[in-house]
């Protein structure tokens, strides 16, 4: 059996942690991979904010002449077939998926909770059916359920962003009703009811609050998986519409053939969509080590 | 046993009802059929002309006439016709099943033979350096568009080759085709095997705590049997859940990667069905699709069973 400092061990687990920067630094410290999603996270969320500032050009006015121009000292990521500036598309297309995958994680997860703690915490016959919906709506992979929504719904933002919501609410559902099973027959909700409280206060009040920390971990994964899904539906020609600039769609315009010609136009949109996913990924898995300890996939 | 069978086999009956539903009214949910589109790339919209169409097609009735009888056609095994080709569907969607079938198939294999040894070693190497570049590796697996990586091989294969390896149906040769589909299969495949990956490491740790491996570590077992015979084949369960789940799902990158690739399966026509609200060939390859993972879904539990005999069904 090795010795055990532990002072070294105390350290690692987090005690004697003070404040707001304390915390950050144990946070950096003890999870390296999910500090550097964070920034990751920080810089996508920074650059879509600012996307006006940190652009040089409109990212939807074409120049004919710069068509197909590589990456030089006018246009740093390059041009594409129109003129467009590359970088400039990039950097507004992080406001696009950004609103895409905050829209639909946030749509998912609030019809997911809804219906996962109704199903969960009352049990009978809307278990029952809510239990065949999630059947039914689970026998279709995610990309495939959310290409027939959009090409049902029509292309525009909002409907993007419930077309790729819709898919996700099973997941939700399914975990927040389990949890809640789990969670009906504790003692602190008998405590609720003997003191009166009403059912649907016993389920907000106190069933509710509980579900929380898998809820984030189940958030920062689909927030991943939505932007997956997005730049896919763009790629397939059924995502947000033009003149939204999309990474997904930025590699659809023919990009088999600019393989070839002109690849700075597939490199770049690829590296911003696989960055971002891979950031959120990163922080993802160190949230779910923090709520979740048992849970490590 | 015989009574869970039931349950189950009705319950899939109920799914597989639900979903025919849900595809039908979706399809419909928005005014527009094809006669529109037709239309409006033409341009010059006479009313009569769409008349005509619409009764032609059956788009004239109302919803539950066309929901029955597709239901009853479908019963008989009468898919009925395309609207884009005017063949019988049945025709135009039996051709494209095989390719896409070989590419799932091959997707799994690579990364069943990827995932689980890779999974292996990082559990037993945890915290190394080894440990973290493989969790590094397959959390980018995660992350890359399968569209995007399969547009990468493409670029490699220009640059390096100064070809591209374009999907022709037969080519005569059994391992040509295999090359040709093996290219596209790992785009796809590299997903699927960062899952499995993630999943046999996670598991085996779990497996690796409890006491009978200290056990087997004590009766003077070595390493390699304590982590193949001993931990591995309790950790293995999980890991065939998620092989199960992403064979059915592997249709969902299929969709993209045949798109890259120009490859003429089923994945990809769905898409070109959607496009062209072509709704006898959407409707009948979501059914198709969603009979897939019922009953890949319905294999994996049976499999349960077979792989772990303290678990009964039982109610």
């Amino acid at each position: 059996m090795a010795v055990i400092d532990h002072d070294v061990e105390l350290r690692r687990a987090g005690a004697n942690v003070r404040g707001l920067g304390g915390a950050l630094v144990h946070f950096v410290r003890r999870y390296p991979l999910g500090a550097i999603g964070a920034l990751i996270m920080i810089l996508f969320i920074t650059t879509a904010i600012f996307a006006d500032q940190i652009t040089r050009y409109d990212p939807t006015s074409t120049n004919p002449r710069v068509s197909l121009a590589p990456p030089g000292e006018q246009h740093m990521l390059g041009a594409d077939f129109m003129g467009r500036d590359v970088f400039s598309r990039i950097v507004y297309g992080a406001r696009i998926s950004l609103a895409v995958a905050i829209g639909a994680t946030a749509l998912g997860c609030l019809v997911g909770v809804t219906i996962g703690l109704l199903s969960g915490f009352f049990g009978g016959w809307v278990d029952l059916i809510v239990q065949r919906l999630i059947d039914i709506m689970q026998a279709l992979p995610l990309l495939v359920m959310a290409l027939i929504m959009a090409a049902s719904l029509g292309p525009s933002l909002t409907n993007t962003i419930i077309a790729i919501a819709i898919p996700l609410v099973p997941n939700v559902a399914r975990v927040i009703r389990s949890n809640t099973l789990a969670l009906r027959e504790m003692p602190f909700v008998e405590a609720a009811r003997a003191v009166g409280m009403s059912e649907a206060r016993i389920a907000v009040q106190h069933v509710l609050p509980n579900t929380l920390a898998p809820l984030i971990v189940l958030g920062t994964a689909q927030f991943g998986s939505a932007i997956l899904v997005e730049s896919a539906l763009a790629f397939l020609g059924l995502g947000v519409p033009e003149p939204h600039p999309s990474w997904g769609r930025m590699l659809s315009e023919s990009a088999a053939e600019y393989v070839r010609t002109a690849p700075w136009l597939v490199i770049f949109p690829g590296i911003a969509i696989s960055l971002v996913v891979f950031g959120t990924n990163l922080l993802g898995d160190a949230i779910r080590d923090i709520l979740d300890p048992r849970q490590r996939i | 046993m015989g009574a869970y069978l039931i349950r189950r086999l009705l319950l899939m009956v109920v799914t597989l009802f639900g979903m025919s539903v849900l595809i039908f009214v979706m399809l419909r949910l928005v005014p527009g059929n094809i006669t529109d589109i037709i239309f409006d790339s033409a341009g010059f919209v006479n009313p009569a002309a769409k008349k005509k169409i619409e009764r032609q097609l059956g788009l004239d009735q109302p919803i539950v006439t066309q929901y029955v009888s597709w239901i009853s056609g479908l019963a008989r095994g009468d898919l009925g016709y395309a609207y884009v080709s005017e063949k019988p569907a049945i025709e135009e969607i039996l051709p494209r099943i095989p390719v896409t079938a070989k590419l799932a198939v091959l997707a799994l294999i690579f990364s069943v033979l990827f995932g689980v040894p890779l999974g292996v070693m990082s559990a037993v190497r945890q915290n190394t350096a080894l440990d973290y570049v493989l969790r590094v590796v397959s959390l980018s697996g995660l992350s890359l568009p399968s569209f995007w990586l399969g547009l990468l091989i493409l670029m490699a294969f220009v640059h390096w080759f100064g070809w591209i390896p374009i999907y022709k149906s037969n080519t005569g040769s059994f391992w040509h085709d295999l090359a040709l589909l093996s290219i596209p299969a790992a785009a796809v495949g590299f997903r699927s095997s960062a899952l499995v990956m993630r999943l046999t490491r996670s598991s085996m740790l779990e497996v690796m705590r409890q006491d009978y491996i200290r056990t087997a570590r004590a009766k003077g077992a070595s390493e390699p049997a304590v982590n193949y015979d001993h931990a591995l084949r309790n950790a293995v369960l999980p890991v065939v859940t998620i092989i199960g789940i992403e064979a059915a799902f592997l249709i969902g990158g299929l969709i993209v990667t045949e798109t890259v690739f120009n490859i003429p399966g089923v994945a990809r026509f769905l898409v070109e069905a959607i496009r062209w609200r072509d709704y006898p060939i959407v409707q009948n390859l979501v059914m198709f699709i969603a009979i897939v993972v019922v009953v890949t879904n319905f294999i994996v539990d049976m499999l349960y069973v077979v792989l772990d005999p303290r678990i009964k069904y039982e109610e």
